[in-house]
């Protein structure tokens, strides 16, 4: 199958793109810079730019849409071009160029409205109750790309859940970041329980996906390792497989939404450009519960997780200490 | 009118009926309102449930049973009656005869039929009940919730109903305000929603809508000189000869209508099935779905005999009023999915021959071994404090039954006894079982709220205690005659309202056997064996504690599974530090002593005091609490050569309750030499079930290590059934629900179901828990999981509400725990599911050694080392906590509260506040 992966330049992408292609699929990435992985074709340009984009689908049988802003910070406008527009572009495009398939990489932050999450179901996406740019314009997204589902263009939602691995910037590079300066509180105990994907699942879940049209097609499932673990534990674990202290200290989760939504709030006036310490968001996720009943997604997909968060944090420590090495 | 919550639209009815009630003119015909889920049937109805209104409620508060009846095919008539709910305000007083006419008035308008069953609420209970009374021709049952039929003349009507009706508050308080409602409201546990509280008030907006309800509490027949008096009592005599089934659904937390009255009618109708609805309320249909268990009863669960077709009329039931389905309504009911055709064959418990419990007390007192020691009680000074011999205790037995009959003990009279285990006890509760009285034993063990509720919950007629008991009925206002054990000076006896004192009644006696004037009350061959006889508690570890009824015939096969299956022989010296086995001492022929030790706290029983009791007797038996055997361990540096000596003539340990690690045994080993250590596995409804020694649980533990045998592990090993009882277990599905096909086969995890001669008659005042208990064939579903081995050995794997469900299948917690408990620094641990049934997480929850100061999350390592030890055993854990301490139960010290633990993991772990356990 030829498979055009968007976003080949973040860690999800990425690996998506090398396992299809160790599968036999043809890859073609498409993002602005080239995506440095051998043997696939890097159709370079903007999600934002349809001529690019009309380009990079043709001769595709089917496209994984991995490319979005995926920030806490930053203009309103952007989120909406990129995660909202350049969806419906694609979704457009593809169509026209007989694509056939259309996994739409989503967050299960669409659906979710700041309580605990436990054991939770894939719900449809509600971008009126959800918060932030992310996750309302993710959420957007989401209904566009299955509203466009039919017997000839068959479109799925994967909602992996807090994706995580070597040269992960999201979140693993964030914490050791904080821990390193000290900066990086618990959120309460650290009690709350949080699943999280290591990337080769994910990635296995998209592959699964796209052979698993057949189940799947019009409906979106959440992906996890299903190994829901207390947060303060991850990030310890985190810490350690980088080398890094772990934080010994708490800060209620109360007290950090609303420390996070001031900081969120100052950084958009301020069009400060990087990220900021905390945003309400991140403190939510941090401090209440965030896990995902799987069966249904295991059923659909035929997938379960080859990597458990034990030998996930095994592979981080390994992928620190051959950095520090070649440093040294 | 307008919509409320929980009513079809289709049910409101109004209907002008002509009135023969004496208070109305001749000629008068009143307006009705009332709710009828009739034209929603759509069938000829199974019957028609007439539901009555208290006061200050109206038809409104039976909408959850007339949307069930459309669903079971009853149909359901709620009326309001006259100068209440929507129905006509007629401008005169009506009183208790009136209400009874009106509500003939009103069938007899509406052209009901038969067969009737009518409901009750509250003032509508006794309505009800005078309509049954008099159309016993289409009566074809009663069905009671929180009411009353009878005040004894003695005794002041409850406190706030005095308050509604005294003449400072009355007017106001029913009629001018809404206050009667609002307290009536405000009763309802949980609070009742606010639309529905909106809704019950709707029809007494005002002052004048709000006559009835003065008026109401105004006819309340508080004295004999009330006119409504004559009308009550007629009723409340009337009833006793109803022989219709009956139905009980009550909330004990009634602050008005309290156990008293649901005691008084269960006699007025003993075939009644009853269930008290543990933390219920005066609104006990608001408080819980009573309509589930209403139809499920209606729909033929009733109690075996009550249901007889004779009730039923013919000329009240005509044929096509009952549908074929009536005949057999099991077969559209769930349970019907368990055939009992897939249970094993059992004889009745009836069956056989009985042997009444006395019967080896009187042969001994009556032979060769009368002068022989029968009970001893152990002072602190290692010297026998107290002592009877057979002909003694038979006197003491003797005098008190005659003694306790004078002041009015008869025969199905309800005994509290809360008296210390030894002779003092031995001799009550013998001459209670002569007397044919019904024992009640709750223990301390219970603790005090828990006591309290079992107290009230059996309403004894009588209450014999020590001071500390007494000082407690006192202060909790328990029901029941108080006798003290001992002689009190004459302030404390009035402080405490006793009327009794044990020492006084056997002066009076005499030697008991001149005075006996009624010969057949004291006659063991008289007694009925299928009457009841004691009533014991459950721990309460898994819910509320739980009064199990025995009968004589359950409690004598109890003793004969105890001698067959632990070789104990009448003559043998037994140690009786284990209260429920201890009574059964004179019952084996056994001499029982009982040693030195606080008997409420059985952790109490040292080594030294053991030793001493063993030597005094030279006992070979010794039955001893597991929590008492840590102490004896803990204690054995004061024992003397002497006392070594007399405990290695111990060949016997029997200690049942809860599981004893081998560990402890093993080391015990060590002050029993001679002895054989017995852990048998059983519970409060089936005493014991299996039986199993050290040898054969460190046997069953290197087959686990081993991996030899199928099914080995997973559990702790109780051995196998004991003489008498047979186990079976019912194979559990993914959602955690034991609803397979009944097998001993190895390796297979179900509930463990026990059928034995000497399990519970039944729970009491618990239909529905009963009738969830008993419904697999008539086995005792011990609510317990387990498996059999390759080797028939028992292995029990926990509660069956403690099972977690992942998404990976079933796991019960004791095989992990046990995993956990093999990490050093792991004291005790639980095992809980947070999450939904069917994707639960599993989580640990574990005490250290030493205790940690905070919950929160372990540490690192013994987060690895705890998620290892559970994956050795196949369990993937989610999250690992430590506490300080885990909650257990009062009675054993070593039931974890599982339940307790899951519901403050879940909040822990869903990012709330890490607050205590």
């Amino acid at each position: 199958m030829r498979v055009l992966v968007t976003g080949a330049s973040g860690m999800l992408g990425r690996v998506t793109a090398a396992l299809l292609q160790a599968q036999g699929h043809a890859v073609r990435t498409f993002q602005r810079r080239p995506s440095g992985l051998a043997g696939v074709e890097d159709s370079l340009g903007s999600i934002t730019d349809q001529t690019a984009i009309h380009r990079a689908v043709q001769g595709m049988d089917a496209v994984v849409h991995l490319a979005a802003k995926v920030s806490f910070a930053g203009a309103a406008a952007d989120f909406e071009a990129i995660n909202v527009e350049g969806t419906r572009v694609l979704l457009e495009e593809s169509r026209a160029a007989g694509v056939r398939d259309f996994v739409f990489i989503s967050s299960p932050s669409v659906a979710h409205v700041g309580e605990a999450l436990v054991g939770q179901g894939a719900t449809e996406a509600t971008p009126a109750l959800v918060r932030g740019n992310y996750a309302q314009t993710k959420a957007k997204a989401e209904l566009l790309a299955l509203d466009a589902n039919s017997e000839s263009f068959r479109v799925a939602a994967v909602r992996p859940h807090i994706v995580w691995g070597p040269g992960d910037t999201q979140l693993v590079e964030r914490v050791l970041e904080r821990a390193r300066a000290g900066r990086l509180p618990f959120l309460d105990a650290g009690t709350a329980l949080v699943d999280t994907t290591y990337v080769d699942n994910a990635a296995a879940a998209i592959g699964a996906a796209l052979s698993g049209m057949d189940r799947l097609a019009g409906q979106a499932v959440v992906v996890t390792n299903g190994e829901p673990r207390p947060i303060g534990e991850l990030i310890a674990g985190i810490c350690r497989a980088g080398g890094v202290q772990p934080p010994r200290w708490a800060v209620p989760g109360g007290v950090a939404r609303v420390a996070g939504s001031l900081v969120e709030f100052l950084w958009q006036r301020g069009g400060i450009e990087s990220e900021p310490p905390m945003t309400r968001f991140l403190a939510e996720q941090l401090s209440t519960a965030h896990w995902f009943d799987q069966r249904r997604t295991r059923e659909l997909l035929d997938w379960t997780p080859a990597v458990s968060v034990d030998e996930g944090l095994a592979r981080l420590a390994q992928h620190y200490q051959g950095n520090q090495a070649s440093f040294s | 009118m307008v919509t409320l919550p929980g009513v079809d639209p289709s049910w409101p009815a109004y209907r002008d009926v002509p009135s023969t009630a004496a208070v109305d003119p001749a000629g008068t015909t009143n307006s009705w309102h009332y709710l009828d889920n009739g034209s929603q049937l759509l069938e000829p109805p199974r019957g028609t449930l007439l539901c009555v209104h208290g006061n200050p409620t109206w038809s409104y508060l039976w909408r959850s049973v007339l949307a069930a009846g459309v669903e079971h095919g009853w149909r359901v008539i709620a009326v309001d009656q006259l100068n209440m709910g929507l129905s006509e305000r007629t401008g005169r007083f009506r009183r208790l005869a009136d209400r009874v006419d009106d509500l003939n008035d009103f069938v007899e308008s509406i052209g009901l039929t038969g067969p009737v069953i009518t409901v009750g609420h509250d003032w509508g209970g006794v309505v009800s009940l005078g309509f049954a009374n008099r159309r016993r021709d289409l009566l074809s049952g009663v069905v009671l919730t929180n009411t009353a039929i009878h005040q004894d003349p003695d005794r002041q009507i409850p406190a706030p109903l005095r308050l509604a009706l005294h003449p400072m508050v009355h007017r106001w308080g029913t009629r001018d305000t809404s206050a009667f409602l609002d307290v009536t409201h405000s009763l309802a546990r949980p609070s009742l929603p606010k639309e529905v509280r909106k809704a019950f008030l709707l029809p007494y907006r005002g002052g004048a809508r709000r006559q009835g309800i003065a008026d109401f509490v105004a006819d309340i027949p508080a004295r004999p000189s009330h006119p409504s008096y004559p009308t009550l009592r007629s009723i409340a005599e009337g009833i006793r000869t109803l022989e219709v089934p009956a139905l009980m659904l009550w909330g004990p937390e009634d602050p008005i209508f309290s156990d008293t009255y649901l005691n008084d009618l269960a006699e007025r109708l003993p075939q009644a099935d009853i269930h008290r609805f543990e933390g219920a309320s005066h609104l006990v249909g608001e408080d819980r779905d009573i309509a589930t268990p209403l139809f499920r009863w209606l729909n033929g669960a009733r109690s075996a005999g009550a249901a007889s077709p004779e009730a039923v009329s013919p000329e009240a039931a005509p044929p096509e009023a009952v549908s074929p389905e009536a005949a057999s309504p099991e077969a559209a009911s769930p349970e019907a999915a368990f055939p009992e055709a897939a249970f094993p064959d059992q004889e009745p418990a009836q069956a056989g021959t009985f042997t009444p419990l006395e019967h080896e007390l009187i042969q001994r007192a009556n032979g060769p071994h009368t002068d022989q020691l029968a009970v001893a009680d152990m002072g602190a000074d290692g010297q026998i404090e107290r002592s009877l011999s057979w002909q003694g205790l038979e006197r003491e037995v003797q005098t008190l039954a005659a003694a306790l009959r004078q002041i009015g003990v008869r025969r199905g009279s309800r005994i509290s006894l809360m008296v210390p285990p030894g002779v003092e006890l031995t001799v009550l509760l013998y001459a209670c079982l002569r007397i044919g009285a019904v024992i009640i034993v709750a223990d301390a063990g219970l603790g005090r709220k828990g006591l309290s509720k079992a107290v009230r919950g059996t309403v004894p007629d009588f209450l014999i205690g020590i001071d500390l008991a007494l000082t407690a009925a006192k202060l909790f206002n328990w029901p029941g005659r108080r006798i003290s054990v001992a002689t009190l000076p004459a302030a404390k006896r009035k402080l405490l309202g006793v009327q009794h004192s044990l020492a006084e009644l056997r002066a009076a006696s005499g030697d008991g056997t001149s005075t006996e004037t009624d010969d057949a009350g004291l006659d063991p061959d008289g007694l009925d064996p299928d009457a009841d006889a004691a009533i014991l508690f459950t721990s309460g570890s898994t819910g509320p504690a739980k009064g199990v009824v025995y009968t004589h015939r359950r409690l004598a096969a109890m003793r004969d599974t105890l001698a067959q299956t632990f070789n104990i022989r009448p003559g043998d010296g037994l140690v009786a530090g284990f209260a429920p086995f201890a009574l059964l001492g004179p019952a084996l022929g056994t001499t029982s002593i009982t040693p030195d030790m606080d008997v409420t706290k059985p952790k109490t029983l040292s080594a030294a005091a053991l030793a001493d009791a063993v030597a005094a007797i030279h006992a070979t038996t010794v039955f001893a609490s597991p929590a008492a055997l840590r102490n004896i361990l803990a204690t054995q540096p004061e024992l003397t050569d002497q006392h070594r000596a007399a405990l290695a003539g111990v060949s016997l340990l029997l200690s049942a309750g809860a599981p004893v690690p081998s560990r402890l045994l093993t080391e015990l080993l060590g002050i029993l030499p001679g002895a054989s250590l017995h852990t048998p596995y059983g519970m409060t409804e089936a005493l014991p079930v299996t039986d199993v020694d050290l040898g054969l649980i460190l046997s069953a533990e290197a087959d686990a290590a081993a991996g030899n045998v199928v099914g080995a592990g997973n559990g702790v090993c109780v051995g196998r059934a004991n003489s008498g009882a047979e186990i079976t277990v019912r194979p559990l599905n993914q959602e955690g629900t034991a609803d397979g096909d009944p097998t001993t086969d190895a390796g297979i995890t179900g509930e463990i179901l026990v059928h034995a001669p000497h399990v519970k008659e039944r729970y009491h005042r618990l239909w529905m828990t009963q009738r969830e208990s008993s419904r697999s064939g008539g086995w005792h579903r011990t609510g317990d999981v387990g498996h059999f081995d390759g080797d028939g050995r028992l292995w029990v794997e926990g509660r069956l509400p403690h099972i977690v469900t992942a998404s990976t299948g079933v796991v019960t917690p004791v095989g992990v725990e046990q995993a956990l408990e093999s990490v050093d620094v792991v004291g005790l641990a639980a095992v809980v599911g947070v999450g939904p049934a069917g994707t639960q997480a599993v989580v640990a929850v574990v005490e250290t050694i030493p205790p940690v100061k905070k919950p929160g999350l372990a540490g690192a390592e013994l987060a690895a080392q705890a998620r290892n030890a559970a994956r050795s055993v196949g369990v993937e854990l989610s999250a690992v906590l430590a506490v300080p301490s885990l909650p257990t139960d009062i009675r054993h010290n070593a039931k974890i509260d599982r339940t307790a633990v899951a519901v403050w993991a879940a909040g822990v772990l869903a990012g709330g506040r890490v607050g205590k356990l």
